[in-house]
């Protein structure tokens, strides 16, 4: 691998046109993420340096540390957090593993099941874990004398909503690899789990990593599931929700939003030490590895993937469940009540419409925008020195902060009188660009790990054909990025619809989104009515994934025809 | 230069993506933040434009705290013109950062006096009163043989170990009015002795005042000390629960309207201050709460007794306003510490 080592003074005369234009790309990049990350972070943060007379002082963090059970909600969270992502990546792994590299029938079945639980809201899971273990729950017997709520109904439930966040990452990371070395490991008759070992698991390695960076981010800063199901079991993100939302505590809030975002530091400087390693698995003379059946493997394999599936399906077949009946868990008659309440009464559609216009929108922005981020970091290696790791570090941050801090953090910098910005405050387009920030880190870790594994020596080639290295992207890098940049989109669109944590601080009378309104039913006590309109946005989302799918079918026949050897 | 292009096109992106909101030529636009319940803001603002036509009311709803917490962080360029329904506890709050405009509505010495801000003009004036109420899960307490519940007291007992759900204090402000009303009921000391051995009881602190009726209702946990408004209608969609007021008395706060200061459409958020003093407003907020601002209106509720309001604490909101951070300060010391250490 060749690496520019030279350092040319950025954007300076030695530079060919298409160099100087990916740079400046890059620092109204840099400059965006400033603007609609950094600073609204920023300005919360400051809240915690100061006192409540406005002056400078470490005041907020003594009284922290002076407060009983903090110590233990610190604990709890990583604990919590680090046995949730020893429990996902292994999961999400075998069945990425099963969809990529088996001859399953039905692969994509498996796979719209497996990403599943990104169908609904993050509460959707918490709930329904709560009428299969709860009190109530046909399962209660299965978890013997403890109670579902407290650590246990947190790991279950953050275990299911983070599976699908896993998975994303490593279904693209297992996407491609080199037939040649499954051939030479052949030719050597290495053992299958030897060839798992030595070929299968290296090429995927920055997957795997990228994967449990994301569970365990994830873990951390979700409050809605540990709100819902974590009864006294103290964590850091609901502290944030109890100190913001309760006490009306800003200051203190931030030094605990400022707690949450040290496992994400320690997670973006792995992530920088790891990505220096890495190389490309799939180099130009590639031949792409076509999976051939083997019984002894996809039996297992298929046992796997139908129990994970049934397991998927039971958690959101329970609050479609829910939704039908009509008082759980006393009359369980069927009847469509909660539907029509919902949607007539209670004002859904409208909110209804909105998630859509709010879920289209993120998906037609963000989805190029952080796309074309990653290209940039991944391809180019011009520019100053700091702006490659400051890129790299705002890409990282989101994943670490809760959307509750982001939607305040937005309140206080957007709505300040003396921002030109102002204008954006209480519109739909704040909403669409909190949601791309807000899932900006999974996406662009899909977007990196699909570009890693194509060989740089592609834009080598071009710069010495002298053809413009943006070409290239178009000719080459975005037809093998595909299916990446697809999974991106759908996951951006599913996300905007299910969201709650951010937008709950940011919507305007004219742009309440639905999931809002579920929390609200649920708030209330409308647990029909909110599983209702949950299941609701599930089948809409399941909609778009297969009229996705079905639509990327065709497309991907004809663009990603080189995968198959058959020529 | 390349910085400067970009933030002149920047602003050009952020002007174009502004949805701009439908212009009303003839119509004021009031922005009122409030966390009633969505059925009740229908009849309410019905009611209201039958007299004021020319003036359309754009809600924001949400829980109570998470409106208080976008009131405030909205605090240096409010949206909002009213804010209306939410908790008199907030409103004292929002007093002491000085976001309020006082205004005397006209209707003003028809409002029971211990139902509005003590200054004069008021700051804020109260609506109807929210106050506690117990579930109590009649078919589970059958299944389990659980005693009878008349008193707070009773709550103490052993069979109730594990059974019981409260919302937390510093989070919910359900939660927080049933704290004080012990501390002013048993005084100082006794009510923290109380609370110390109801926690022995208390199987899960909730975030919300509603959560804990709800899951009376479902059979989660037997037990759920909640607030009248909601175990009223949890009970009438079905669930079997008895609803039951402790005999030693409620705790309550109140539902209050107040103008945020500054606002540029003063005369229409007065217009809106004065309507929901009227005894017409009244009798609309006695279809939801049993005990409303201006005295002797009576639609009581099906499952609240008519002697509702004899049943409430003494309440003193500059004594809860001055000593909430000490309070909760306490709970979370007590409660919050060694919550975990029992299964």
């Amino acid at each position: 691998m060749t690496r520019r080592t030279l350092s040319l003074p950025w954007l300076g005369e030695g530079q060919t046109t298409s160099e100087r234009l990916s740079t400046g790309l890059l620092i109204g990049a840099a400059f965006l993420l400033c603007v609609f990350l950094i600073l609204p972070l920023g300005v919360l943060l400051m809240g915690s340096l100061f006192d409540d007379a406005g002056e400078f002082s470490l005041v907020r963090f003594i009284e922290f540390a002076a407060t009983p059970g903090m110590g233990r909600a610190v604990w709890n969270t990583i604990w919590v957090a680090l046995v949730v992502t020893v429990i996902t990546v292994p999961l999400a792994f075998l069945y990425a593993y099963a969809i990529q590299r088996a001859c399953l029938p039905l692969r994509g079945v498996w796979r719209i099941v497996g990403l599943s639980a990104l169908l609904g809201p993050s509460l959707v899971g918490a709930i329904s874990f709560i009428q299969w273990f709860g009190t109530q729950g046909v399962l209660k017997s299965w978890l013997g004398d403890s109670s579902v709520y407290g650590p246990i109904g947190i790991i279950l439930s953050t275990v299911y909503a983070s599976f699908p966040h896993a998975l994303m990452i490593l279904v693209v990371a297992l996407a491609t690899a080199d037939a040649r070395l499954f051939e030479a490991a052949e030719a050597l008759s290495a053992s299958r789990w030897r060839k798992f070992v030595t070929v299968t698991l290296p090429s995927a390695r920055y997957g795997l990593i990228s994967a449990a960076l994301v569970v365990f981010s994830y873990s951390v800063s979700e409050f809605g599931i540990p709100k819902v199901i974590g009864g006294n079991f103290p964590v850091l993100a609901v502290e944030v929700y109890v100190q913001v939302v309760g006490m009306h505590n800003f200051g203190r809030g931030a030094v605990v939003a400022l707690l949450l975002l040290l496992p994400v530091l320690v997670a973006f400087i792995v992530d920088w030490r790891i990505q220096r390693k890495q190389q490309a698995s799939l180099t130009a003379r590639a031949v792409p590895y076509v999976p051939r059946p083997d019984w002894r493997r996809d039996l297992p394999l298929l046992a796997y993937c139908v129990l994970v599936s049934v397991a998927m399906l039971g958690v959101l077949g329970m609050a479609a469940y829910t939704s039908l009946v009509k008082f759980w868990p006393y009359n369980l008659e069927l009847s469509l009540t909660h539907y029509r309440y919902g949607l007539a009464e209670a004002g859904v559609l409208d909110a209804y419409l909105n998630s859509l216009k709010i879920a289209g929108l993120t998906t037609l922005v963000g989805t190029p925008f952080i796309f074309l981020v990653a290209y940039l970091l991944e391809k180019n290696r011009s520019g100053p020195a700091w702006l490659r790791p400051l890129v790299q570090g705002a890409a990282a941050l989101p994943m670490g902060v809760p959307g509750l801090v982001l939607g305040i953090g937005y309140i206080l910098f957007f709505n300040h009188p003396s921002n030109p910005l102002n204008g954006l405050y209480q519109t739909l387009a704040i909403m669409v660009i909190a949601n791309v920030v807000h899932y900006y880190t999974s996406c662009h870790l899909t977007a990196l790990t699909a570009l890693k594994s194509i060989d740089r020596e592609f834009e080598s080639v071009s710069a010495s054909l002298k053809v413009s290295q943006f070409v290239t992207l178009w000719r080459v890098t975005l037809p093998v990025c595909l299916p990446a940049v697809l999974e991106i989109a759908r996951y951006l669109f599913i996300n905007a619809m299910t969201t709650v944590s951010a937008l709950v601080f940011l919507y305007s009378p004219e742009t309440l989104p639905a999931s809002v309104s579920i929390l609200n039913l649920d708030e209330a006590g409308e647990l029909g009515p909110a599983a209702a309109m949950a299941t609701l946005i599930v089948i809409t989302c399941a909609l778009v994934s297969l009229a996705y799918s079905l639509l990327t079918h065709f497309l991907f026949r004809r663009q990603q025809a080189w995968r198959s050897p058959s020529r | 230069m390349t910085l400067k292009r970009l933030a002149q096109s920047l602003a050009a992106l952020g002007l174009a993506l502004s949805v701009a909101l439908p212009a009303h030529a003839d119509k004021t636009v009031l922005n009122v933040y409030t966390a009633l319940e969505t059925d009740q803001l229908k009849a309410y603002q019905e009611a209201f434009n039958k007299q004021h036509p020319d003036i359309e009311i754009k809600w924001t709803r949400d829980s109570t705290g998470i409106i208080t917490a976008k009131l405030l962080a909205e605090k240096n360029k409010p949206v909002a013109d009213v804010i209306m329904g939410v908790a008199a506890s907030s409103m004292v709050v929002f007093d002491r950062e000085h976001m309020l405009q006082p205004y005397a509505p006209q209707n003003l010495k028809a409002i029971n006096p211990k139902f509005r801000d003590a200054a004069s003009p008021p700051k804020w004036v109260g609506m109807d009163v929210w106050g506690a109420a117990v579930c109590y899960n009649v078919a589970e307490m059958q299944k389990q043989g659980l005693p009878r519940i008349e008193s707070w007291k009773d709550l103490l007992k052993p069979e109730f170990k594990g059974k019981v759900v409260m919302p937390n204090p510093n989070s919910s402000g359900t939660g927080f009015l049933d704290v004080t009303a012990w501390l002013q009921l048993f005084g100082e000391k006794d009510g923290w002795a109380y609370m110390d051995k109801l926690h022995d009881n208390v199987a899960v602190y909730t975030h919300s005042g509603s959560k804990p009726c709800v899951m009376a209702g479902a059979g989660e946990f037997p037990v759920g000390i909640s607030f009248e408004y909601r175990a009223n209608t949890v009970r009438e969609k079905g669930a079997p629960i008895d609803v039951i007021f402790p005999s030693e008395g409620l705790g309550w706060d109140l539902e209050a309207l107040a103008i945020v200061k500054d606002t540029p459409r003063i005369e229409a958020a007065r217009k809106l201050a004065d309507w929901a003093a009227t005894r017409e407003a009244n009798e609309l907020y006695a279809k939801n709460f049993a005990v409303v601002a201006i005295p002797g209106i009576a639609t009581r509720l099906k499952h609240v007794p008519n002697d509702y309001e004899q049943r409430l604490v003494k309440n003193d909101f500059a004594w809860m306003a001055q000593n909430r951070d000490a309070i909760l300060a306490e709970w979370q010391k007590r409660y919050a510490n060694k919550s975990e250490a029992k299964k």
